[in-house]
């Protein structure tokens, strides 16, 4: 028993803890960007691929680190331009075509593996992002082991979050955003285009799913595997809910899973004998659920989610 | 006619030349002219369809006009082309409009509302100190007084109309566009936005005032322009008319008065004694209600929308069962929601939203028509429908009714607003019911489709129904009612005699005063 609390005091686990929620942390951060616009986007499973591949291979064809991380970034703002034509012009239902910007991103990065590397038994590697040193807070007991496993694109992910969360709260582009997820007529007699608004942010909020997916094979692994991304997506469309499209309580979820997700990982050693491995696999998708059914049952959803908006139309 | 020659000093801020617009066969606005000066409130007044909407859309550029310009004065007064098609364009020319359904994002302050759009989006901040002196500003002028820090979803429909307005002076507006900005209001509340209207016109904003509701546009506006079938049929001051003559013109034909015999009333067939509905945290509630409908009168509930008139009706209707209190129908107690027993206990619904609880758009008509009495052996017969004996008498009520459709195969989506409304009369009153429910019977309708459901609920009470008639419209309640109660945050008060009744008292209750205070 005291076995199972003592893993709350291993810095190891923290560190996991934050290893873990770092992809989930952009990956909520974008569905909850395209969803206070008004738009759902349920590419995000295939995006996280398509970031992880390309990012990887750019970086394995030569391009330094950070070229990587631009490269992903791009091919979800890509994928998020192909959603956002179809559901915000065009109108199309947000769930098939969502759906569709998955089967399509996941199969596209796996036919591009395939055609790159047909011939090979182990993943090719690349050199990741490596661990940081920190200065001073480095040094400090218990907290020192936590941030130094940590790399430069975790803390991208946190730079994001206070970005994402300043833009919304006190740029007039973000009130517009707020307002256009709201009510699209209000932007529009303000002079201001939904379209563009709406395209905009779903290819940011795309862009930086993407960074999602390419944490995984830049910074967590140094390669990509098919299956990696393994419903991390579907995971934050439901932590967008659980957030109340907070970006600080984005923050928060993502961090709360990703503690489960480590702490099942360590507990299954303990107790593996006794308790059947799945059941403690299942802990952290089973906490979505739990926090989603609790939660999202008064969860205030941005009033125009998912209801397109075509111009002269009352 | 030269316009420099008017006779009317005031500079032209505005002026429409030959706006034509043309949705395929139908032509909506038909070489329409109208000039608006400096500091005029212009009445537009026309009935559904029009054209009205049509031509402020193309005013404020959600359409482009076929043919025609729009002229607006510059800075230095001198009229220039006003480029189609974009509201960034008319907004900038200084043309603001307060749409019926409020252009407002609810999870937004009215603060940030007003400011929406007015800085660039690639900046910081929202404009701050300055532009919150500017508003409060506004505020102190036109007397527009609101809470600019709580999100407008907090804020009363009057409230969140004053953000709409201000929206539209923070940009320094010439011409303001008020699309039927009373008919969410209380009679008090539709007075101080009148005393606003007069005040902002005062200081030189032109005011064009949309509007079906005659009495107000006599009351505030000096100069009228009707439209009828898109064209205009009358461009003239206001003085001197009166409201029978401004209804021939917007109909095209006289307007009968309303026969209504004096009122028998029989035995209660409504009967609320102490009911409550509804969660007590919220405003659409019931609490202690008493009111007793009799057979062969029509008693109308007065109030602004969302005070208890949506528990009542789905008391009523048998959709919400109440908290405490007891119900009787014909004197026997109905208390479980239960929509079915409702029927056939005799009771009929008119819904508030045809759209949405009377009709289903993608049936037919026919289908629409004996949708409530499906399961009878006169509609179905071994759990088949009988679609020929349905067809016959759909065709029967078309044409009792007047629905004008295609036929009874047609689907109901695509009737007019009107005849769809005829469709679910004929329903409700072809059962003979000794109930009716009416809910806003004629929200959105025009003037003929409104006389014709008053016609038919006033018929209804000459065969002995009791009616039950919920509505905003205090001409409609004084005009159909035998007696009034008015309902406000859940109380309702008791049902006092139509006739010794004035609509500054009611509008008072409905602003939460009690009778003793109103009186």
């Amino acid at each position: 028993m005291l076995e199972a609390l003592d893993i709350l005091l291993q810095a190891n686990f923290w560190a996991a803890t934050i290893r873990i929620a770092t992809p989930l942390i952009f990956g909520v951060l974008g569905a909850l960007l395209c969803e206070r616009a008004g738009v759902l986007n349920l590419g995000i499973e295939g995006i996280f691929v398509a970031g992880a591949m390309s990012g990887w291979l750019a970086v394995y064809l030569g391009l330094p680190l950070w070229g990587g991380v631009v490269v992903a970034a791009l091919t979800g703002a890509l994928f998020g331009l192909v959603h956002g034509m179809l559901t915000v012009p065009l109108g199309l239902s947000q769930h098939v075509t969502g759906v569709g910007i998955t089967l399509l991103a996941t199969s596209a990065s796996y036919f591009g593996y395939r055609v790159a590397f047909p011939n090979v038994a182990t993943p090719p590697r690349i050199e990741p992002f490596p661990p940081l040193d920190v200065p001073f807070f480095g040094d400090l007991p218990f907290i020192g082991p936590i941030l130094d496993q940590q790399t430069a694109f975790t803390v991208l992910a946190f730079v994001c979050v206070g970005g994402v969360a300043l833009v919304l709260a006190r740029t007039p582009l973000g009130l517009a955003i707020r307002a256009v997820g709201d009510n699209p007529e209000a932007v529009e007699a303000q002079g201001l285009s939904v379209v563009a608004l709406r395209m905009g942010a779903v290819m940011a909020g795309s862009a930086l799913m993407a960074l999602g997916g390419a944490f995984l094979t830049l910074s967590a692994f140094n390669a990509f595997y098919f299956g990696m991304i393994n419903g991390r997506g579907w995971v934050c469309i439901a932590l967008t809910v659980f957030a109340s499209w907070r970006p600080g309580k984005a923050l928060i979820g993502a961090l709360l899973f990703g503690a489960l997700d480590a702490y099942q990982l360590r507990i299954q050693t303990i107790a593996g004998g006794v308790v059947p491995s799945q059941i403690f696999l299942m802990l952290p998708y089973v906490f979505s659920i739990a926090a989603l059914v609790l939660v999202a049952r008064r969860a205030d959803y941005p009033r125009a989610l998912m209801k397109p908006y075509f111009k002269g139309q009352r | 006619m030269d316009r420099r020659m008017h006779p009317d000093p005031r500079p032209l801020v505005l002026s429409l030349i030959g706006i034509t617009k043309r949705f395929g066969p139908l032509t909506a606005n038909d070489h329409i002219d109208l000039d608006v000066r400096a500091g005029e409130i212009v009445a537009l007044l026309g009935e559904n369809g029009a054209g009205k909407t049509t031509l402020m859309s193309i005013l404020f550029g959600h359409y482009v006009a076929d043919e025609g310009t729009v002229h607006i004065a510059d800075a230095d007064g001198e009229l220039a082309p006003l480029p189609g098609g974009s509201a960034e364009a008319a907004l900038a020319a200084g043309i603001g409009m307060v749409h019926q359904h409020f252009a407002l994002a609810e999870n937004l302050t009215g603060f940030e509302n007003i400011v929406l759009g007015t800085r660039p989006l690639w900046s910081f901040g929202l404009g701050g100190r300055e532009a919150r002196a500017k508003i409060e500003r506004l505020i102190a002028e036109s007397g527009l007084a609101v809470d600019l820090d709580v999100k407008v979803a907090r804020l009363s429909v009057g409230e969140q109309q004053r953000v709409e307005i201000l929206k539209a002076l923070y940009r320094d507006v010439r011409v303001l566009i008020l699309d039927e900005p009373t008919a969410v209001l209380t009679p008090q509340e539709a007075d101080g936005l009148f005393a606003t209207v007069r005040k902002l016109s005062a200081k030189g904003l032109a005011v064009i005032f949309i509007s079906h509701k005659l009495h107000e546009v006599l009351a505030l506006c000096e100069r009228v322009v009707v439209l009828r079938g898109g064209a205009k049929v009358a461009d003239r001051p206001t003085a001197g008319g009166d409201r029978a003559m401004l209804a021939e013109l917007m109909v095209g034909r006289a307007i009968p008065t309303r026969e209504r015999p004096p009122s028998m009333p029989g035995a209660p067939v409504l009967s609320l004694t102490g009911i409550s509905v509804g969660k007590p945290g919220e405003r659409d509630r019931l609490e202690d209600a008493d009111l007793e409908v009799r057979a062969g009168e029509i008693v109308g509930i007065a109030g602004v929308s969302g005070n208890g008139q949506g528990a009542l009706a789905a008391l009523v209707a048998g959709l919400a069962a109440p908290r405490a209190g007891q119900l009787h129908i014909c004197g026997h107690p109905a208390v479980a929601a239960d929509p079915r027993a409702r029927l056939a206990a005799d009771v009929g619904r008119i819904p508030e939203d045809r759209h949405r609880d009377g009709t289903i758009g993608a049936l037919s008509v026919a289908e629409n028509y004996v949708l409530e009495t499906i399961g009878e052996s006169e509609n179905q017969s071994f759990g088949f429908i009988r679609r020929a004996d349905i067809r016959a008498r759909a065709v029967e009520a078309i044409r009792a009714y007047d629905v004008r459709c295609p036929g009874p195969g047609a689907a109901i989506r695509a009737l007019s607003g009107g005849n769809m409304q005829k469709v679910v009369l004929a329903r409700v009153l072809e059962r003979e019911p000794k109930l009716v429910l009416a809910h806003q019977p004629t929200r959105g309708l025009d003037i003929g489709a409104t006389t014709d459901v008053h016609r038919r609920l006033i018929a209804a009470r000459g065969r002995g129904a009791a009616v039950l008639l919920i509505s905003e419209d205090l001409d409609e309640l004084f005009a159909l009612s035998d007696r009034i109660a008015v309902v406000h945050a859940g109380h309702l008060s008791p049902a006092m005699d139509a006739e010794n009744l004035d609509v500054k008292t009611v509008g008072l209750m409905m602003a939460g005063h009690s009778a003793g205070e109103a009186a």
